[in-house]
């Protein structure tokens, strides 16, 4: 289940940066002055990673960082744990700037506040499924008793009831990748950052994995920030997306915005090998309406995927109602099946 | 192709340059007399102001170092009676008895061990190896040493995880001081440092129990190190981010974690510590090594034999236990039966054998009259190969020493030293550049200022000998063995059997044959430096990547090609770093054969050890570490090289 954009762009920001840089092999590691940074960027040797990366995250959505190895997807997720340190600008996090924070309070900000998934699962070896989990709240210093609890919680929601003894080399990689999900879930943070979860899985594993993700947020409302190079997953879970290139964020939006209206060449090469009839929905491509009722309206907000059969099976045009419920476009049988068409065809050429 | 790469390599000019540089040196040499041989007037006497300043450190400090010693001592002497003297002491008035834990309690929970640890076979194992012991009267010495390494372990142990974690947290400590420093105290031969410990420590098992840590340390600190180093990056961000301090992250999450790989260290460690105690018991500790030394010195070969046969059972003993339990740290490997696990049933029978031996006299004293004896038998075997074989055996002897090992002697020994340190400091140049070439200068100026050239010599001139032999036997044989299954299990355990032998029980046998002097040596030096080179060499062609070696078949490769064209080049860094292993094998066991009458480093060593004179055993033994880090450097410098060309290659 998904927030429709309309809700999200009134939900206050989680986690947002500001000209944020990130410069390989420069003279200096951090930098006071955006001109002397920019100037460094661009002599030999040096590497940009990041160059002047904008985001807003908002309160509860799955925020998605799409790009191609290299593209700093990697770096940026890196940056805004600050495990990566930042060459320059700012990271807010519910209004306090992460870079200005002392290691102490940042090791706070982490213990209660961030947590982490990992492609490779990063569980410990030699601990059950059980002490991987509570882990972080051992090395907070919780209770026990409390640990306990949240523990056997936990592995019941991920779905690895009874396995709890287990060790990690006893389970599928899939399953491994639960009790990652439930070791970052374990000190109840509002921030999850994910570092391309799902790559390392089989792909009918990593379908099940973004189902129980999707699942899990629909109970949690977590903030998440997920990284990953696979657009397709980017589409299915993603809220809003940032697509990165060259270490500039060149597009962010709804996945809708970005495969309806790419801004450039290299976002479209990524949108045509998706379905836009699962992704677009019917009101952005309707038709002004005409002047006279409509037999059949749908819901201009559904994806054309959802209403092809039942304007296939109508008479003549189908009234398309926007947010407020007024009849403002209408839709025939041969825009869909242009539509369908197209993609078919840009699929299969892809 | 291989014409147009010798062209090139003509064409440069640098080798001109090194050629002329070369000549230039040989023609000053042969002018001026004091560049071919160094003029014994000019030694610096640093050894001389190293024994000054170390007794007189020593008259300041000993106080404390001996009252150290008192304190180290008390453990031994706990674990000492309690494996083998036993306890007596006085409460007031009545004098109190009591006795050393039994053999038949001891031999059991060894076997209770085995079992715990890897299932029947080494329980056998264990239990053979403990009936050796008892059978052929050696187990009062075997717990002597046993005793010494369980107390020299856990502080060697300690010491190196500290050391390791402050190399990993403090990287400019670990490059200026920790790195270089282990290197010496691994490389310096152990004799060497035996002696400034006999001097603060005085005369006794916590001298050579001291030695012993020192010795046995670097490899922890080293595992510790690389552990901490070379954790998965994600593991380190997962300790990031769900906030661990620094010091949470190391103890709690990355060195738990690496379990495994510690207790491989910790075994490397275990035996490390056997093979120091073997050497040092030789300065009073007592056990077996002093066992053997005392036989070989009166000609008892039947006795060394069956004392040096204990320590390798001892050794085996200790190896195979330490590797189950590292391998049983494991999570990946299937966890042993269930019920060894409690530890009450093993110490239940150790406490019933030894409370029981105070009424039943053969529980706390193995009965002499089970004892076996070699009677004499080996002693007869080994006159009457010396008597029918002793022709052949002197052929042999004769034609290694004529055709190999003189010509390297001489060679080594005529060259003018100028001459010869110019051709090393140009080889490193050319390996690795300047630094090196600055480093070897600095050995080779060390070797010179100190008097010591012309030992230097004789300790490379055997050391060489040995590796040309080593690799003229090892590389066959590991080629062949790369090739058949059969075989290279077969040296598989030979290998790993042979590098579990303290370095010391190789001497009995050659001895025993071929008496003292350089062939003897060559041959327990050859004995002990071979093991590296097969085990690299066959590593090395069992792993050449399959799909070169399918190219090669494909175009049509026979057996011998494969070998020639694919897998030997492919391999050849990697059986560099075998020879280089090889060649620093040889330099310790160099002074481990000055004991059969050598007249190199390992000899002044000897020397200075009996006439306690700290600083001319300090300096011979600087004299070998450096040599060893020198070659090292340069072998490692080399062989990456050429792994360089050949991926580059490969790719």
């Amino acid at each position: 289940m998904k927030y429709a954009p309309h809700i999200l762009a009134e939900r206050a920001v989680k986690l947002s940066c500001r000209d944020l840089w990130k410069v390989y092999g420069a003279h200096t590691d951090t930098f006071t002055d955006a001109a002397e940074l920019k100037a460094s960027s661009e002599k030999a040797g040096t590497l940009a990673a990041l160059r002047d990366v904008h985001l807003d995250i908002r309160h509860g959505e799955i925020f998605v960082i799409m790009g191609l190895s290299g593209s700093g997807k990697s770096t940026l997720l890196r940056c805004l744990t600050r495990l990566v340190e930042p060459s320059f600008g700012k990271i807010m996090l519910d209004g306090v700037d992460l870079m200005t924070l002392s290691p102490k309070d940042l090791m706070e900000v982490r213990r209660h506040k961030m947590a982490m998934v990992f492609q490779h699962f990063a569980l410990l070896p030699h601990l059950s499924v059980a002490d991987n989990i509570a882990l972080p709240l051992r090395i907070r210093g919780d209770e026990t008793s409390q640990i306990t609890k949240v523990v056997s919680e936990l592995t019941a929601l991920v779905g690895l009831a009874g396995m709890s003894e287990r060790l990690p080399h006893q389970l599928s990689g899939g399953q491994q990748q639960r009790v990652g999900l439930a070791r970052a879930l374990a000190g109840n943070p509002e921030l999850l950052f994910l570092d391309e979860p799902f790559s390392a899985l089989d792909p009918l594993i990593r379908r099940e994995l973004q189902d129980e993700l999707m699942r899990l947020q629909a109970r949690l409302h977590k903030t998440m920030v997920f990284v990953t190079h696979d657009f397709n997953e980017a589409v299915r879970l993603g809220d809003r997306i940032a697509i990165m290139k060259d270490g500039k964020a060149v597009q962010t939006g709804t996945p809708e915005e970005i495969v309806a209206e790419p801004t450039d060449s290299y976002v479209a090469s990524f949108v045509a090998g998706v379905d836009q009839t699962r992704v677009i929905s019917c009101g952005r491509i309707a038709a002004p309406a005409r002047p006279f009722p409509y037999d059949v309206t749908v819901d201009g907000r559904k994806k054309i995927i959802e209403i092809a059969s039942l304007v296939a099976g109508a008479h003549g045009p189908v009234g398309v109602k926007d947010a407020s419920g007024q009849v403002t476009g209408e839709i025939d049988a041969a825009t869909i099946l242009r539509m369908m068409s197209v993609t078919a065809a840009e699929r299969s050429a892809s | 192709m291989r014409g147009a790469a010798t062209l090139t390599v003509l064409r440069d000019k640098r080798l001109w340059a090194a050629a002329a540089m070369l000549a230039a040196l040989s023609a000053v040499s042969s002018l001026v007399p004091w560049t071919a041989s160094y003029p014994a007037a000019w030694k610096l006497p640093i050894d001389d102001v190293i024994t000054t300043w170390l007794k007189y450190i020593v008259s300041h400090i000993s106080p404390v170092t001996r009252a150290l010693a008192s304190v180290v001592q008390l453990p031994l002497d706990l674990v000492t009676a309690l494996l083998v003297k036993g306890f007596a002491f006085n409460i007031g008035e009545t004098h109190i008895e009591l006795p050393a834990l039994s053999w038949l309690g001891l031999s059991g929970l060894l076997v209770w061990a085995g079992y715990w640890a890897s299932g029947f076979r080494l329980a056998a194992l264990q239990a053979a190896g403990c009936a050796y012991l008892l059978l052929f009267g050696q187990w009062d010495g075997a717990m002597l040493t046993l005793a010494s390494v369980l107390v020299c372990v856990p502080i060697a142990v300690i010491t190196g995880l500290l050391v390791g974690v402050l190399a990993h947290a403090r990287p400019s400590v670990n490059t200026w001081l920790l790195t270089p420093g282990l290197d010496i105290m691994q490389t310096v031969p152990a004799f060497a440092y035996l002696i400034p410990t006999l001097l603060l420590f005085g005369f006794g098992p916590v001298a050579a129990m001291i030695a012993t840590v020192i010795f046995a340390m670097p490899p922890m600190a080293r595992v510790t190190a690389l552990v901490l180093d070379q954790a998965p990056q994600e593991i380190r961000e997962l300790a990031t981010m769900i906030g661990c301090s620094k010091r949470q992250a190391i103890w709690r999450i990355l060195l738990p974690s690496a379990r495994p790989m510690l207790l491989v260290g910790l075994n490397q460690t275990v035996m490390m510590t056997l093979n120091m105690v073997i050497i040092a018991s030789m300065i009073g500790a007592g056990g077996l090594g002093f066992d053997v030394l005392r036989a070989l010195r009166q000609l008892d070969i039947d006795r060394g034999f069956v004392s040096g046969t204990a320590i390798v059972v001892i050794a085996i003993m200790l190896d195979r236990l330490g590797a189950a339990v590292a391998n049983r740290a494991r999570p990946d490997v299937e966890q042993a039966p269930g019920w060894g696990q409690s530890l009450i049933l093993p110490l239940g029978w150790l406490l019933a054998a030894t409370l029981a031996g105070v009424w039943i006299e053969w529980l706390a004293k193995f009965p002499d009259a089970l004892r076996l004896s070699t009677g004499g038998v080996l002693n007869a075997t080994v006159s009457w190969i010396n008597v029918n074989f002793f022709d052949a055996m002197e052929a042999l002897r004769i034609f290694t020493l004529k055709n190999l090992m003189n010509p390297i002697k001489f060679f080594l020994a005529d060259m003018p030293w100028l001459v010869l340190a110019g051709l090393v400091t140009l080889a490193a140049y050319f390996i690795a550049g300047l630094r090196l070439a600055l480093l070897s200068v600095l050995v080779l100026g060390f070797c010179l200022v100190t008097g010591l050239w012309d030992k230097v010599m004789i300790t490379l001139y055997l050391c060489l000998s040995a590796t040309v032999v080593s690799a003229l036997i090892g590389i066959p044989l590991a080629v062949a063995a790369a090739r058949y299954d059969a075989l290279y299990r077969a040296a598989n355990v030979a290998v790993e059997l042979l590098q579990t032998l303290p370095s010391f029980v190789y001497l009995i046998p050659v001895v025993m044959l071929f008496r003292v002097g350089d062939f003897a040596a060559l041959l327990a030096i050859v004995a002990f430096a071979i093991t590296p080179i097969v085990k690299f060499t066959m590593t090395a062609l069992r792993t050449v990547p399959s799909d070169l070696v399918e190219a090669g078949q494909s175009m049509g490769c026979s057996r011998f090609q494969l070998d020639r064209l694919i897998r030997l080049p492919v391999a050849l860094p990697t059986i560099l770093l075998g020879i280089n292993q090889a060649i620093l094998f040889a330099l310790a066991m160099v002074v481990i054969t000055a004991l059969v009458g050598t007249r190199d480093l390992g000899q002044e060593v000897y020397i200075a050890l009996t006439t306690a004179n700290p600083g001319r055993g300090l300096v011979a033994g600087l004299c070998l570490a450096f040599l060893g880090i020198l070659i090292d450097r340069m072998f490692r410098a080399g062989a990456s090289r050429l792994q360089h060309t050949t991926t580059a290659g490969a790719a």
